[in-house]
């Protein structure tokens, strides 16, 4: 599927769908949206690019492996989930909230750290499976 | 933190999998930190028996939500032992798995994904809310199919097929039932449950709510017409996988099983009659099963269905005896399968086949091996004082107290055709002179291993066998465990109490 | 409303289990997806179709001040269905190692697991 078209949109695409997955991630709290959808498009972002400009291209672009974000997601989620329990003996995942709301972001809590976890889980699995697929067809 | 203790070992085996993670390609590492990390972990799991020992049942509201909006995680004496035993079968199973996966195994990630499966192991027993439970069945199922496939050989991928197939439609119909169960009463969490499900004015729904959880734990604990995924998977992959399948998965279902039916739902006479019926047939049927196989893993398979009848039995005759018998055997059934898969792949090692009619001269060879190897096999059978005596006991007594001669015949003959596969299996394996076997290339034989992995293939079978003596000899202490588990079983109060913080 | 989803699951699990029973490896997984997406409409189903407004309680208020829907459903399915994609992840890898390896779509094909005593 290399067309010149999905090429040259795939340029402007990439970006302005990771912003717009940050966006989705962010605003997940009290409105649709959160880690889940955010991560899955992230990822759709990035298998696009590969369906223009092939695996080799978007896995340079991505520098790092995938699959290493898994682990980092899930340590962030566990992190935000004990954190009441090391901080204010709270059961786990007890929401706790920062006081004042922070510009853009909005109120920043535990819960957002634990959503950021969950959409570089959502990332790392996604672009693992569909890479490997992919790359054994 | 003494509040969250429940919590601890769940979050521990989460943290030690994410650690493994972060070391994917260092095998050696991987090794000594899951060894490691599982002592530590049997610690926190004596400490939450302990402490759930002395302080009677203990609960958490995760997220810090109210019960029964939140979704609680709730350690009861049987839910803290049942923690306790998975501590102690993963240490072992860990420890073996060092000395016997090979390398190209644990490259694809065998440990991350088997503290993932211990997690939702200990997971499934701490929760006290049903959908939680079925997140945690997902993660235990998903985590075994990746163990199971591991390594990937044309037998493995043939089980494994029939294994997702069928574990896959449990876990639809499991949901089914949680569906129509939270169309009935609005709740999941199984506190709450306990008295709205006695309330519902359709009591047909009801039942038939009831068949359709039996049928979904059923498939996954194998019972009589639903067992055939299992025999046709579990000697498929290496044998420290399947020491921990053999002991852990099939039991927690009996688990779920045996939590619904005293908590959710009341077990009526139509209910009770399915239960014996069910009972008799998984054991027979296992026994039979057993009988005419001629590999020692498929008959070590065919007697994990057989001994699932017991459980079962004990259940169905949901008397304060009978259950005390169910749950004792549970403990015992745990740790003697996890043994016993891990001997069976000792004696493959020995040997470098695990086919009756080859093997042979063990005892002649290893004398004192063969010694260690007869606790589990005599404890299985259950011949007095070992371990798996006791509970028979209890069941025994149970179905006599009822009337119930069937159960009674039952559990005899099951235990009668173990003798005789046992049996059939000591003369086969250690005191029949074998033919001479043509030694096979690039195969590990146990006397080619270097020292210190000779010591991590035994040292979990000695460890594994000493509690089960303990078990046997010290049956008084066990026995007072499990009947203080069946008064908590049948109390459903003392449990809805503790969650609701009265 | 209700009839229309209700025949829907209804068609929904019967296609699953047909698919299930045929021969075919392929058909087999998508009978598996089909049962799957029908469970995930019941929790739907009884979960209760209601309008309503979203379960959020206003800042300026203590308690509902309209009919609200159940979010539970929705928070149920979403993770099923979270759990279905990764299963049939693995599921559609299995099938094609699985014809990889065996050489073949036929699943009567496949019982030397349970052939050799």
């Amino acid at each position: 599927m290399k067309t010149l078209i999905l090429r040259t949109a795939s340029k402007y695409m990439l970006p302005l769908l990771l912003v717009f997955s940050v966006f989705i991630l962010l605003r997940g709290h009290y409105l649709p949206g959160g880690g889940f959808v955010g991560g899955l498009m992230a990822a759709i972002a990035f298998v696009l690019h590969a369906f223009a400009n092939g695996l080799e291209n978007t896995k340079g672009l991505l520098r790092i492996d995938p699959a290493i974000l898994m682990p980092i997601g899930l340590a962030l989620a566990l992190l935000s989930g004990i954190a009441p329990v090391l901080a204010v003996d709270l059961p786990f995942m007890s929401g706790l909230w920062w006081p004042d709301p922070v510009p853009i972001v909005g109120n920043l809590g535990s819960a957002l750290f634990f959503d950021i976890g969950v959409y570089f889980v959502v990332i790392g699995v996604t672009l693992t499976i569909i890479f490997s697929i992919s790359e054994s067809a | 933190m003494m509040q969250q203790i429940v919590m601890y070992p769940l979050l521990f085996q989460l943290f030690l999998s994410i650690a493994l993670i972060f070391l994917w390609k260092k095998i050696s590492w991987q090794k000594a930190v899951s060894i490691i990390g599982s002592f530590i972990n049997l610690g926190l799991s004596i400490w939450l028996f302990a402490h759930v020992w002395e302080n009677g049942t203990k609960s958490i509201q995760a997220g810090n939500w109210e019960a029964p909006f939140g979704i609680s995680f709730v350690a009861d004496a049987f839910a803290a032992s049942l923690v306790l035993l998975t501590a102690i079968a993963g240490l072992a199973v860990s420890m073996f798995s060092a000395g016997s996966l090979r390398s190209a195994r644990l490259k694809f990630g065998f440990y991350p994904v088997f503290h993932f499966l211990l997690l939702g192991l200990c997971g499934a027993f701490l929760t006290g809310d049903v959908f939680n439970l079925y997140v945690w069945f997902e993660i235990i199922i998903i985590c075994s199919f990746v163990l199971l496939t591991l390594g990937g050989e044309r037998s493995q991928l043939e089980g494994a097929i029939k294994y997702f197939t069928l574990n896959f439609l449990a876990s639809v119909i499991f949901l089914t039932a949680i569906a129509v169960l939270y169309g009935l009463t609005g709740s999941l969490s199984m506190a709450d449950l306990a008295t709205k499900v006695a309330e519902i004015e359709n009591r047909t729904l009801v039942q038939v709510n009831a068949l359709l959880f039996l049928v979904g734990f059923g498939i996954k604990s194998a019972i009589f017409p639903l067992y055939f995924w299992l025999p046709a998977s579990y000697h498929t992959p290496p044998p420290a996988v399947s020491a921990i399948f053999g002991g852990l998965l099939t039991k927690v279902g009996i688990y779920a099983l045996i939590r619904m039916f005293t908590l959710v739902f009341e077990i009526d006479p139509f209910i009770q009659n399915v239960l014996l019926g069910i009972a008799f047939l998984t054991l027979f049927s296992g026994a039979i099963g057993a009988l005419v196989q001629n590999n020692v893993m498929k008959i070590f398979s065919y007697l994990v269905i057989c001994h699932i009848g017991y459980m079962i039995a004990g259940l169905g005759m949901m008397t304060e005896v009978a259950l005390a018998g169910a749950v004792f055997y549970l403990f015992h059934d745990i740790l003697v399968k996890t043994n016993l898969f891990m001997v069976s792949g000792v004696i493959n090692r020995i040997k470098g086949t695990g086919d009756l009619k080859k093997l042979g001269d063990l005892y002649a060879d290893r004398p004192l091996m063969s010694f260690l190897f007869a606790i589990p096999l005599f404890s299985l059978v259950g011949i007095p004082p070992l371990s798996g005596f006791w509970p028979k006991i209890s069941l025994i007594s149970a179905a006599w107290d009822l009337n119930n001669y069937w159960i009674i015949a039952a559990i005899l003959l099951g235990s009668f055709l173990t003798l005789i596969i046992i049996v059939k299996l000591w003369s086969e394996v250690f005191w029949k002179t074998g033919q001479k076997l043509p030694e096979q290339q690039n195969f590990p034989y146990f006397n080619k291993l270097r020292n210190y992995k000779k010591t991590q293939l035994i040292v979990p079978i000695v460890f594994l066998s000493l509690i089960t003596l303990y078990i046997g000899f010290g049956a008084e202490s066990i026995q007072n465990l499990s009947v203080r588990i069946s008064e908590e079983l049948l109390n459903k109060q003392i449990y809805i109490d503790a969650v609701f913080n009265k | 409303m209700e009839v229309l989803l209700a025949t829907m699951i209804g068609t929904l699990y019967a296609a699953g289990i047909y698919l299930m029973l045929k021969r075919s490896l392929v058909k087999l997984i998508i009978g598996v997806i089909l049962l799957g997406n029908g469970a995930n409409l019941l929790i739907f189903l009884l979960g209760r179709i209601a309008k309503g407004s979203p379960p959020v309680i206003p800042d300026n208020s203590k308690i509902f001040l309209e009919a609200y829907t159940d979010p539970l459903p929705q928070a149920l399915i979403l993770t099923a269905i979270v759990i279905s994609f990764g299963l049939q992840a693995f599921a559609i890898v299995l099938v094609k190692r699985v014809f990889q390896v065996v050489k073949t779509d036929d699943i009567d094909e496949m019982n030397t697991t349970d052939a050799q005593v």
